[in-house]
Parts: structure tokens; C-alpha cells; sequence
């Protein structure tokens, strides 16, 4: 009797709780962000259009990449398109994890930015199309800059960034000279910090792939780096990132931001000029390049319905649903994605840092070079950046308090990033 | 005599203020979350809004038409409801057992039990994630059901077991000699007498339920995602909404805070019943 009753519960707790499932769907997991957000409601129209269903699965960035990480080793099943970034597309390429993408004539390959189809390609095929992309540039307070008399230029001198964020700092009227990233992450200060360290000529690992963070340019990037921020920035630096900084920004707080180019679209002081991100006399310049992508995970079984929708969501028909659309217009556009997108004049009427971006997105090169051999600007297109961006940006983070010296973090940095690398098998 | 004077001015004044102190505290979070989310993304970042602005319901209608609330919401009700009944089905019987009939591996196995708890979920991520794969039992009400209960089985074992013990044995013993088997003593003696606590129990059992977001979050897609995974896609790296993002968490833990405020003599007598002892 209690084994009859049992089976009975058993079973009644499968019929309440079993959910359904539908061929004629398409299920995409997405980072939240503002251009994901406007793309559920846009994307109304496609569904209309074709009878496909789209079931959105917005994830934090970080629970969007663990889970999309897992489902995508398992041989995928989970979702039909996913949303990656810059430094998961050639890796996965590579490992077979993610389809390649062929698109018709009609989409324009051509039209995507060179520097987003290279960060998003390995060996020249291309495996996530980019959704919208960012670089990352000078905002700061023109009025605040002229007041002090100070200039800040297109690809200035740090040294010259530094006399402004000095000349406008003013902490006893709550304006900062210089507001940067510096909450620990891979994505958060290592990204930005890496960008700077690579305009000292530093790079994160040497043509063995042994890393490279004890030598001397990384010393003067960080010196320079707690230098600035440490005596300019606001107090409580070591807990910013892009969300902390924009707030400031827009309480008026921040005399310059380097940071993502996608920022312009938010700030709402009307003083805002912009500048191509700052060098110290060295080739490459501190900026950055990054991309949200679609792609399709190699086990997806809608996969030709996964590629049609891909393309119409990274179409220039798009960017033009999105400008004529009433609840978005111009200024909602994806931008950093395709060149078209920068001659639509009423794009232009409305973003005022259009050119700006374009030429930041430009001058990035996410290709292995002499200086670095290694994919990747602001990260190294290895699986185990991760890993060491984390370590890294921890003990920059124990630089910027004090806690540490910037000697004894780089240290710390080397030796964990040696340890990963070695364990992985690069090198002996 | 002084003293005691003193004693009882605090125990009339100092007391009561320091309570209200310490519960404005508590729910300050919750109450500028609720205010927050009547707020504009904008609004909500713009110090000169932080008390006074105009309120908008626009953040919550637009997580009804465009987040689908109530599929979330339909999910954590249903995903919660039927863990406190499996983890009540499972834990009356096993801590009737190990009250009233308790063996010299009783206290190990409750030991045991309360040490599954101090494993961290992150260890057996993968694994659940790739089993549970195999099986087809990815983002399936069953398996987030399965999972919160074998979470806070050991949690509701012991608070059973603590009441339980406090029955005299001597009652199931009659019952016994009435010639009423297991399940009868369960069901006409046990469960009539310990009512209390095992309401009680089951309340804070579909608290934790609810609450829960580890798992939630990282077993489901669409089909079996709850409001915790709702508040969690609700987050953005670039972009402030936290508007939006306020009205999402208001809305999730709403239901639980009023079901609280309702229960809540049976929730404080629940958590410090085996406190006062």
C-alpha cells in the first residue's frame, strides 16, 4: 500500500512539474544590457514574420558565461544561440564548440569592422557575429578642462593626461581628476590595466607563452597607473568598475573616464568631449576592443533557424528596425559593429561620439603581433586568462590600497600566472 | 534598588528602541529597494531624486509584458510548494524515527546529515550539470524540485527531530499499546501533537526554497527558471537600470515577505525553539 501511494505521489509529481517544449522555437541566452533589452522587443517583428518563438535567457555576465561554458562542453542542448564575447569566440572556434557562420552575399560581411570579424575569428573563419562592439576612449568634462587650462588631445601623452586629471582634481568640491576602473576582475581593472601596460610596450606573455608581468615596462605601467589613481582618482577606487564610474560621472564627480566607448551613450552631462585613448610613446595605444556575439553552439539541433536569425539580428535591416523604431531611435542603435551603421546620418545627428568610437574601434588590433604574440587586447584569447586576469587584478587592486607594493603584487601576479601556465601544460 | 529601577526603565524604553532600531536596520534594504523601483532607471542614480520624485509603476509593467513575471513566478510557486511537501514527506517519518526510536548511530546520522550542508555548491556543479544532462532532466520543475529538497532535508530533519523529542514517548507508546501501527502513530498521534512545529518547519522550508538561487539559476533555461533566475538576468555589467532591476527583486521577494509577516510568530518560535531550551 505505502509502495502503491508512493508511485502514485511519484507520478503526480512529474505530471504537475513536466514542462513543454516547442520545435518551432529558438532559445537564446543573452547578457543584459541595454541593446539586448531593445533587441527582445525589436525582435517581436521577426517572430511575426517567420512563427519562430524566441525565448530570451538573460544571465549575468558572469552566470551567462559559466553556464554557456557548461552547456557548450557538454555538446550544447541547452540553447540554440548564445551570447560570447571576444575572448571566448576563437577559443571555442578552435575547439570545435561553436559552428562557423556563412552568411549570404545579402548580409555584408564585408561591411562588419575589420578589427570585429578578426577578434571574432579564428584562422579566418569567422564564429559569432558581433552584436555590437566597443573600444574604449577619454570622456572628459570640457568645461572642467578649460577651466583649469588644460587640453586633452586625440592619442595625448600620459604624462599630459595626468597634468590635466591633476589640474581638475578638486576633491573639496567632490570632482576627481581621473575616474578609473579599479575593482578586481579579468573584466574589470586587469582589462584596463592591461590596456595601459600595453601602451607602456608590456605584454602579458613572451613568445614561449611564459608570462612577462615581472619585466620593466610592466613596473612603470602600474607605478604610473597607482600613481594616477591613487592621488586623482575618487576615494574607494579599488570597488569601481564601468556601473560605479558611470554613476559618479553623471553626478558630476569625474574630471576625465577612460573607459568602454559605449559610455558616451549613457553620460548626460552636456560638457562631454572625447579623445582617442591616451600612449606613452610606444606604437600601440590603451585602447581596448571588445564584442557581445551571437553564436551557435555546435550541438544545437536548430541550426539553420539559429544562422537566419543571427543574421537578421547583425543585419544593417536591424540597426535600421532599431533607428525607426518608436520606442528606441537613432541614438538606441548597436553600435562598433558595422561600418554602414556610421554613415546613417540620422545616427549620426544624434551620436555624437560616432567618430570618436569608430576611429578608437579602429586603431585596435586584436591580432598576435612581434610585440605580443598572443590574440587578444585587453586579455589573451587563452582558456586560462581567466584565471590569471582574476589573480592579477586582485593584487592590482592590493597595489592601489597600498596593501601591497606595486613590486611585491607584479610578483604575486608572475608567480600565480607561472604556476597556471605551467599546470596547463605551455611549458615545462 | 537603584539599579533595578534602572534595569526596568531600559527594559520599558531602551529595549523596545533598541529593537525598532535594530528592525529599521533589517528592512532599510528592502524598503529602498521598493522605493527604488518606483523610480526611472534615471532617477534612481540622480541624488537629487533619492527621496523626492515623481513615482512610476513603468518599471513593473514593464517586467509583466516584456519578462514574462509570471512564469517565473508560476515556477517558484510550484517548485517550492512541492519541495516543502517532498522534504515534509521524507523528514516527518525520519525524524519520527530517529526521536522516538533512536539507535547509537542516531546522532552520527544527524551529524552526517548536517555536514552534507557544509559542502560547497560550486564542488558538484559540474557534475549535477552533466548528469542531470544525460538523464534529460535539465531545467525540469522535477529535477529543481528533487534539488531543493535534498537541500534543506537535513535542515527540516533536525528541526522535526527537536520537536519530536519533546513529545512525551510514553503517548506513542499508548498508541502502541492500541494495537495502531507506524503510520497511524504518525498520522493520529505525532502529527496532531507536533502541528506547531511542523508548520513551522514547513514555512521556513518554503522560505529557503524560494530564497534559493544557486541551484535555480544554474539547472534551468526557460521551463523550470524561477524568480531568483529572473533577478538574476536583471543584472548588467554596462548600464545602470536599476529601476528596473529594484521592481524585479521587490516583486520576487514580495510574496515571501508578506507570507512572512503573516507566519511570523510561527517563523520566530521555528528559528529559536531549540535556542531556548
Amino acid at each position: 500500500m505505502f509502495v502503491k501511494n508512493a508511485l502514485r505521489a511519484a507520478t503526480a509529481l512529474t505530471l504537475v512539474t513536466a514542462g513543454s517544449a516547442s520545435a518551432e522555437s529558438l532559445t537564446i541566452a543573452i547578457v543584459n544590457n541595454g541593446h539586448m533589452i531593445n533587441m527582445q522587443k525589436v525582435a517581436e517583428a521577426y517572430t511575426a514574420e517567420t512563427g519562430i518563438d524566441l525565448n530570451w535567457v538573460s544571465l549575468e555576465e558572469g552566470v551567462l558565461r559559466e553556464q554557456v561554458t557548461s552547456d557548450t562542453a557538454t555538446g550544447g542542448g541547452q540553447y540554440d544561440i548564445i551570447n560570447i564575447g571576444m575572448q571566448e569566440a576563437p577559443i571555442w572556434g578552435a575547439a570545435g564548440w561553436i559552428e562557423p557562420l556563412n552568411f549570404s552575399d545579402a548580409y555584408d560581411v564585408e561591411d562588419l569592422l575589420p578589427a570585429m570579424r578578426a577578434g571574432l575569428s579564428h584562422e579566418g573563419t569567422l564564429y559569432a557575429a558581433p552584436f555590437y562592439g566597443e573600444s574604449s576612449m577619454v570622456m572628459y568634462r570640457k568645461d572642467l578642462a578649460d577651466a583649469a587650462g588644460v587640453t586633452i588631445r586625440d592619442n595625448d601623452s600620459w604624462w599630459n593626461v595626468k597634468e590635466a586629471a591633476a589640474a581638475m582634481h578638486d576633491p573639496d568640491n567632490g570632482v576627481y581628476g581621473a575616474c578609473l576602473r579599479g575593482k578586481p576582475g579579468w573584466g574589470d581593472n586587469a582589462a584596463f590595466i592591461t590596456t595601459i601596460a600595453n601602451s607602456f610596450g608590456a605584454r602579458w606573455f613572451d613568445e614561449e607563452m611564459r608570462p612577462d608581468l615581472d619585466s620593466v615596462a610592466w613596473n612603470a605601467a602600474i607605478n604610473f597607473y597607482v600613481d594616477l589613481l591613487g592621488n586623482y582618482g575618487p576615494p574607494g577606487s579599488e570597488g569601481n568598475s564601468f556601473n560605479e564610474i558611470l554613476a559618479l560621472y553623471n553626478e558630476d564627480k569625474c574630471g576625465l573616464w577612460i573607459d568602454a566607448t559605449i559610455a558616451a551613450s549613457f553620460l548626460e552631462n552636456p560638457n562631454v568631449a572625447y579623445a582617442q585613448s591616451p600612449n606613452a610613446g610606444n606604437p600601440v595605444g590603451a585602447n581596448w576592443l571588445w564584442a557581445w556575439a551571437f553564436a551557435i553552439p555546435a550541438g544545437s539541433p536548430n541550426a539553420d533557424e539559429a544562422q537566419k536569425f543571427i543574421e537578421w539580428a547583425t543585419s544593417k535591416d536591424y540597426v535600421k528596425a532599431v533607428g525607426n523604431h518608436p520606442e528606441f531611435g537613432w541614438g538606441s542603435v548597436p553600435t562598433g559593429q558595422r561600418a554602414s551603421t556610421y554613415d546613417i546620418p540620422e545616427f549620426k545627428a544624434v551620436a555624437k561620439f560616432a567618430d570618436a568610437e569608430m576611429a578608437a574601434i579602429d586603431s585596435a588590433a586584436p591580432g598576435a603581433t612581434d610585440l605580443k604574440p598572443y590574440v587578444g587586447v585587453q586579455f589573451v584569447a587563452i582558456p586560462e586568462f581567466p584565471q590569471i586576469g582574476v589573480i592579477m587584478g586582485q593584487e592590482m587592486a592590493a597595489a592601489l590600497t597600498g596593501a601591497k607594493t606595486v613590486e611585491e603584487a607584479l610578483a604575486a601576479s608572475q608567480e600565480a600566472a607561472d604556476s597556471i601556465m605551467r599546470e596547463a601544460g605551455y611549458y615545462e | 534598588m537603584a539599579i533595578v529601577a534602572k534595569s526596568s526603565k531600559f527594559g520599558k524604553y531602551g529595549r523596545p528602541t533598541l529593537a525598532w532600531i535594530v528592525g529599521l536596520l533589517f528592512f532599510f534594504p528592502i524598503f529602498w529597494m521598493v522605493l527604488t523601483s518606483f523610480k526611472t532607471d534615471a532617477d534612481a542614480v540622480k541624488p537629487e531624486h533619492l527621496i523626492w520624485f515623481t513615482p512610476t509603476l513603468e518599471n513593473y509593467l514593464n517586467m509583466t509584458e516584456n519578462y514574462d513575471y509570471w512564469r517565473f513566478a508560476k515556477n517558484s510557486v510550484i517548485t517550492a510548494v512541492m519541495a516543502t511537501l517532498f522534504t515534509l514527506f521524507v523528514g516527518i517519518p525520519a525524524a519520527y524515527a530517529m526521536a522516538f526510536n533512536p539507535s547509537r548511530a542516531t546522532k552520527d546520522v544527524l551529524m552526517w546529515m548536517l555536514s552534507t550542508k557544509m559542502l560547497p555548491a560550486a564542488a558538484v556543479l559540474y557534475p549535477m550539470t552533466f548528469l542531470t544532462k544525460s538523464v534529460g532532466l535539465f531545467d525540469t520543475k522535477f529535477l529543481i524540485v528533487m534539488v531543493l529538497s535534498l537541500i534543506n532535508l537535513p535542515i527540516v530533519i533536525w528541526m522535526l527531530f527537536t520537536y519530536f523529542k519533546e513529545i512525551p514517548k510514553d503517548i506513542i507508546e499508548a498508541g502502541k499499546m492500541d494495537g495502531v501501527n507506524t503510520w497511524g502513530e504518525i498520522k493520529e498521534i505525532l502529527i496532531p501533537l507536533a502541528w506547531g512545529g511542523i508548520a513551522s518547519t514547513a514555512l521556513l522550508c518554503f522560505i529557503f526554497c524560494w530564497n534559493e538561487a544557486y541551484w535555480t539559476v544554474r539547472l534551468t533555461t526557460t521551463d523550470a527558471a524561477t524568480l531568483s533566475k529572473l533577478i538574476e538576468g536583471n543584472r548588467a555589467p554596462e548600464g545602470l537600470f536599476f529601476g528596473r532591476l529594484s521592481a524585479v527583486s521587490a516583486a520576487a521577494v514580495g510574496p515571501i515577505v508578506v507570507l512572512g509577516w503573516f507566519c511570523q510568530k510561527q517563523l520566530v518560535q521555528g528559528l529559536t525553539f531549540g535556542a531556548v531550551k
